[in-house]
């Protein structure tokens, strides 16, 4: 039975042992001087592993007595989060280096919390839903506050700690409720007393603790107050890992939570999403408008996208879910190459954040700046570019759901956010010309992960490349 | 050639990858090379369009030269013509090498703009034919970023204030389409176009907070189209990033924009709210046809007290497309033919009024009225072209002005003869400011000292100006030519909305009445 188990849970294992190996390794050997091959082999390894996990695997499974779920919705996740890691690692070895930033503590770090989501998005028991979720949180804390003699970046990983254990105390007392009421700590268990209309009000508040609690980690509107600061003060490398892998796991595991444990209660916890959703994505695209910095940007950026993924999950349906897991999939995309170009700005080697500095970009760096063009309207969800899809998906989840309300709101918050991702725009192709230009060239490695995304985006067009299929696989593994 | 739609949409398309992949540098002969390939790919595009129209058979009103492929979603990607769309997409390949040759000595970023230009006319194209919902919308949407560039880029001084209102008003107008779309693929279970045509979409009444909405989901579903197509279109009162996008957008692309761009409300309006949603077109029918009456009056006037030589033509086009919506709106044969030929005219005329602001102000470099005045004593070729075409906006007849305002009038005259009234004292205003502007800049005496040396027209100029001539008389004197296309196609419009209608038997009270 164990050995069993074990197989089920081999990827993280062999994820966390590599870690833990590597740790161990670096410690005792050249310390920071194997930083860089580090990067390179734990991106390597989450590489294998998401080919391994996206290639194998056909039924569903359950280890551990029905703690730990591997089914086609968690492997979808992993993927998506093992490959925007991976990217991510890749993208910062370069800028890392150049700042003195490249620690060998970063990709071990960064390879823990991956374990930590990947036993998220398989979570099929509240235990493991917090153990995972710590480990996930723990790990990002600790990267936050990389850049160890910067005011900014000790103040962000504060900021995060403090606040991201506030919403793990939430998320803790809602789930001690939902045990108290429901006698067991098993998805499967909470579900058969968690049913339509015969909710008993502990369970309720627990469901709404446990949600709140969520909504601090997708940074959904109101609980979003860390996102900004803590996305200007880390160093950029980790601030494009925070918008992408820990944002697909919070989602997998809000849909694993919402499904899987209150499946039986739709109607009770679809209209406190619905509201995070419309909130998020009003105030995420109001509050962008002002900033200046393309860091706080992209922090509200990311919670406008955030509400429009959470109004996939609000629809309460299984399509509801596909759609929100190829907002996801599109949404980790974009911000991986956006994030590249992103790295890539800098100033006598210095970067860069501020979207002024961004005057007549184009004429300097055209190829970087069309691709990031196709990579704003993308975010912008302008058709025919791939970030559309995303959001036509959504939105038809949201009307099939009975949501009409916030389809239209959605549409409208759509079009506020058009304004200051067309602002960037300007920026690159109608601002003025500038005495301090920004450096030209760069990492290779950057322009290749901004040149593919943007391909992305553009060739989605024909087919989605299939993500639409396994998504479709996914949800229906899901919700049943 | 299964796939001659295809080939004729992206084949701009083409040309503009290969610019942006093969073409490196910015010197004198990149930039030449740039402009020619446009040329030939517009051209060939043209030319290969004609082969749509000689294969096109305009008895039968179906959708012609289909041509389907399965895509995401269960969506298709499926294009096809009849005969409301077939001439559209003449129009578009017809006007696109006019306007590359109008572009000619363009000096900044030509490479980018060709490729802005050569993508807009893929997507412009696209819209016509697409015969899926939602890639009626992907290629409708996607024209807004290459035109955003081309107001932005190459655009007037207040360039940025244009660009951005325009996108962010266009693309407020058509997001609510988008909401209204999926409301379609949910109550129709798919976006195929002449399946929608067929389905009939629930008309019985309903409140919405509290408000009694006559004709139900149609009406709403009506609405939100009309958001996106009348902001298009664009109707009064929604038309005032027009003027703006207009005035600071460079000649070119203020030619494609009065004489394409438009022309997507109206074909919206054609393709989606009549034959679709024929109960909420009943309803709000009077809405639409004051919208518009107020629009030919109100813009007319607005246009007479203008400064700005392309703002006043702005003005105009909004007042001219008044008459298409009524037209459309008023649903019967006369109507719609004339608004269709209205757009159509309307492409050519207001296109070469444009190239002839164009062309005095590439020599003098302002498009002030005042800053002119008896330029017929130095530009006696230009005068002639200028009154040619003032006098087809007027709607002399003899010109092609004429016969669309004419058959759209006579076709809202059998509907209601007060907006008929009302609107055919917009034919008065027009010739008031147009004929006044002619006299303003091109009448009189040489008096201002900076125009003492100012040229003719060049031989390019004459050449970018002769086909449009040629059309405008053409389809003055003989508009068979055009409405023999069109007709049929729109005979089975009107019959099928008659029957729709009558079926739904709104109770035969007015709209006033219902909606009291």
């Amino acid at each position: 039975m164990i050995s069993a188990d074990l197989n089920i849970i081999l990827p993280e294992i062999v994820l966390a042992v590599f870690a833990m190996l590597a740790l161990i390794g670096a410690v005792y050997t050249g310390k920071d001087k194997l930083a860089p091959v580090l990067v390179w082999a734990s991106a390597a390894v989450m590489l294998v592993m998401a080919l391994w996990i996206g290639t194998t695997g056909g039924q569903d499974q359950t280890a551990f007595w029905g703690m730990f779920i591997d089914d086609a919705f968690s492997r979808f996740a992993k993927v998506a989060i093992l490959l925007s890691a991976a990217a991510v690692l890749l993208m910062s070895e370069g800028y890392m280096s150049r700042h003195g930033l490249l620690r060998f503590e970063y990709p071990v770090l960064v390879l823990l919390s991956v374990v930590g989501m990947m036993v998220m998005v398989s979570a099929g028991d509240l235990m493991t839903l917090y153990m995972g979720l710590e480990l996930q949180s723990l790990a990002l804390y600790v990267v936050a506050s990389l850049r160890r003699d910067s005011e900014r970046s000790t103040e962000a990983g504060l900021k995060y700690f403090v606040l991201g254990a506030l919403s793990s105390g939430l998320l803790l007392y809602g789930a001690s409720l939902v045990y108290g009421f429901a006698g067991t700590t098993l998805f499967s268990g909470v579900i058969a007393a968690a049913t339509e209309g015969h909710m008993s009000l502990g369970l309720l508040i627990g469901l709404v603790l446990m949600v709140s609690g969520l909504a601090f980690k997708v940074s959904a509107v109101p609980f979003h107050m860390w996102t900004p600061d803590v996305y200007e003060g880390s160093p950029t490398p980790v601030t494009a890992f925070f918008a992408t892998a820990p944002k697909v796991a919070a989602m997998g595991l809000f849909a694993r939570l919402l499904f899987d444990a209150f499946g039986g209660a739709i109607a009770d916890w679809s209209q406190v999403v619905a509201l995070l959703s419309l909130l998020s994505m009003f105030l995420g695209g109001i509050a962008a408008i002002g900033q200046r910095n393309i860091k706080r940007l992209m922090a509200y950026s990311s919670i406008t996208h955030m509400g429009f993924a959470l109004m996939g999950l609000a629809a309460g349906t299984e399509f509801g879910v596909q759609a929100m897991l190829v907002y996801m999939a599109i949404y980790v995309t974009m911000n991986v190459g956006t994030f590249a170009f992103i790295l890539s700005l800098s100033r006598d080697g210095q970067p860069v954040t501020d979207i002024g500095a961004l005057g007549m970009y184009s004429k300097r760096e055209p190829g970087k700046a069309l691709a990031m063009l196709v990579l704003l309207f993308s975010l912008a969800g302008v058709p025919p570019l791939v970030g559309f899809f995303g959001k036509f998906y959504v939105l038809q989840a949201a009307y099939g759901g009975g949501l009409a309300w916030l389809a239209v709101a959605g549409v409208i918050a759509s079009v506020i956010s058009a304004f200051y991702y067309l602002r960037i725009v300007y920026f690159m192709y109608f601002g003025e010309d500038r005495e301090d230009a920004l450096d030209t060239g760069g990492s290779p490695v950057l322009w290749g992960f901004l040149m593919v995304s943007a391909f992305l985006m553009v060739a989605g067009v024909v087919n989605l490349f299939g993500v639409e299929g396994a998504a479709a696989a996914a949800a229906a593994t899901l919700v049943n | 050639m299964d796939n001659l739609l295809s080939i004729v949409t992206f084949l701009p398309a083409l040309a503009a990858l290969i610019l942006a992949l093969f073409l490196r540098g910015g010197d004198a002969a990149a930039d030449r090379n740039a402009k020619w390939l446009a040329m030939i790919a517009t051209s060939a595009t043209f030319v290969i369009s004609l082969f749509i129209l000689f294969q096109f058979d305009a008895s039968d009103t179906g959708f012609q030269m289909v041509e389907e492929g399965s895509w995401i979603m269960g969506m298709n990607y499926k294009m096809g013509v009849d005969g409301i769309s077939v001439l559209f997409v003449m129009l578009t390949t017809f006007m696109m090498p006019l306007t590359i040759l109008a572009s000619w000595d363009v000096k900044l970023r030509v490479k980018e703009y060709m490729i802005a230009f050569l993508l807009l006319e893929t997507l412009m194209l696209g819209v016509f034919m697409a015969l899926d919902l939602v890639l009626f919308y992907l290629f409708f949407e996607a024209g807004l970023i290459p035109m955003f560039l081309i107001i932005g880029i190459w655009g007037g001084k207040n360039r940025i204030y244009a660009s951005f209102k325009f996108f962010l008003y266009t693309f407020l107008g058509s997001v609510l389409m988008l909401v209204a779309m999926v409301a379609m693929y949910a109550d129709a279970g798919t976006t195929d176009i002449p399946t929608l045509l067929a389905h009939e979409f629930a008309f019985a009444d309903f409140e919405v907070l509290g408000i009694h909405i006559v004709g139900g989901l149609q009406t709403m579903l009506w609405l939100a189209f009309f958001a996106s197509f009348a902001v298009k279109m664009p109707m009064w009162p929604v038309h005032t990033w027009l003027p703006d996008a207009h005035v600071q957008a460079p000649t070119a692309g203020s030619v494609v924009l009065a004489a394409i761009l438009l022309k997507m409300g109206g074909y919206g309006f054609l393709r989606f709210s009549l034959p679709m949603f024929p109960v909420g077109s009943e309803v709000m029918a009077p809405l639409v046809f004051w919208m518009s009456a107020i629009a030919i009056v109100y813009t007319s006037l607005v246009a007479l007290v203008q400064e700005d030589m392309k703002k006043l033509i702005a003005y105009s086009s909004v007042a001219h497309m008044g008459y298409v919506t009524m037209g459309i709106f008023a649903a019967n044969q006369q109507g719609i033919d004339g608004a269709i030929f209205q757009m159509l005219s309307h492409g050519f005329i207001s296109g070469a009024l444009f190239l002839c602001v164009g062309v005095i102000y590439d020599r003098m470099h302002t498009r002030e009225i005042d800053a002119y005045g008896g330029l017929v004593n130095r530009m006696p070729a230009y005068a002639l072209i200028f009154m040619l075409f003032t006098m087809a906006n007027v709607g002399l007849p003899g010109t092609s002005g004429f016969v669309g305002e004419f058959l759209t009038l006579m076709g809202i005259f059998q509907v209601n003869t007060w907006v008929a009234a009302v609107a055919a004292t917009g034919v008065i205003f027009s010739a008031a400011y147009a004929l006044w502007l002619y006299r303003r800049v091109v009448l009189g005496d040489l008096i201002k000292e900076s125009l003492r040396t100012i040229q003719d027209m060049t031989a390019r100029e004459k050449w970018i100006f002769a086909p449009l001539v040629v059309m405008t008389l053409w389809l003055g004197v003989y508009p068979a030519a055009a409405l023999d296309i069109i007709g049929p196609s729109v005979e089975a419009l009107v019959g099928n909305y008659d029957t729709a209608v009558a079926a739904a038997d709104l109770g035969g009270p007015t709209v006033a009445e219902a909606n009291h």
